[in-house]
């Protein structure tokens, strides 16, 4: 099981602040689990509809679409990020 | 090594404490820039911000950000307090204070970590709108990338 956690409009869009996926085998990179959370139902879809323009942290680290999650404890799965 | 100090709160900071606790005792000291970020109302438009954060990772990026420019500076002090949660017009949001022995090391550093912490620390923004009307999440900004990527 990997814990994913969601923030601002892509958990509001899914619906869960977080939750625990058994990932397929073939879900190997960022990008993958992206494109796989698309296919889990119609809110993910939506949140996920410009995969391009999400971000990914691996265990609380920024990384790129093309790395690997293998060993993730948690990932997090958010928007381009509005601080400061 | 130089330690900043990070904070991620829902209260409000006191710009001159925190300046004092930077430079209590110190004779090193030579320039103090500190930079505050706080909430508009975009000429009435907006009753509040909404901040919300990764906890944990927000301040693990605040971290790293203060350390690579404690490094890339020579900083001799820095301090880096977000707040989050609602957040009403005219208050603050955001503070940075960089120390250093000459005013130029300062201003860059303040600068160099408000252009990390906009692009990669994990804070989000909602508007309410005064009117009452639907909450919407504030769009990031190429010119946020743009001033970051001016540090390479």
């Amino acid at each position: 099981m990997t814990k994913l956690v969601y923030f601002a409009w892509v958990r509001e869009r899914i619906g869960k602040t977080e939750e625990d996926l058994d990932l397929p085998p073939e879900v190997v990179t960022a990008r993958d689990l992206l494109n796989h959370l698309k296919t889990l139902g119609e809110e993910y879809e939506n949140a996920l509809q410009y995969p391009e323009v999400i971000r990914v942290a691996i265990d609380q680290e920024h990384v790129e679409h093309f790395e690997k999650i293998a060993g993730a404890r948690e990932i997090g799965i958010f928007p381009p990020m509005t601080g400061g | 090594m130089t330690m900043p100090t990070i904070r991620v709160q829902t209260d409000d900071f006191d710009l001159q404490s925190e300046i004092d606790l930077l430079t209590a005792g110190r004779m090193d000291i030579g320039a103090v820039v500190s930079f505050s970020g706080l909430c508009r109302d975009e000429h009435g438009a907006l009753s509040a911000l909404e901040l919300e954060h990764y906890p944990g990772m927000a301040e693990a990026e605040m971290n790293r950000i203060a350390l690579l420019a404690i490094d890339r500076f020579s900083l001799l002090g820095l301090t880096a307090i977000h707040r989050y949660g609602k957040i009403a017009p005219g208050a603050n949001i955001v503070l940075v204070i960089a120390v250093a022995s000459h005013r130029q090391a300062a201003f860059d550093g303040a600068n160099f970590v408000m252009d990390f912490l906009k692009t990669s620390a994990p804070f989000w923004k909602k508007e309410h709108a005064a009117d009452g009307s639907p909450r919407s999440w504030v769009d990031a900004k190429d010119a946020d990338d743009t001033a970051r990527d001016r540090w390479r």
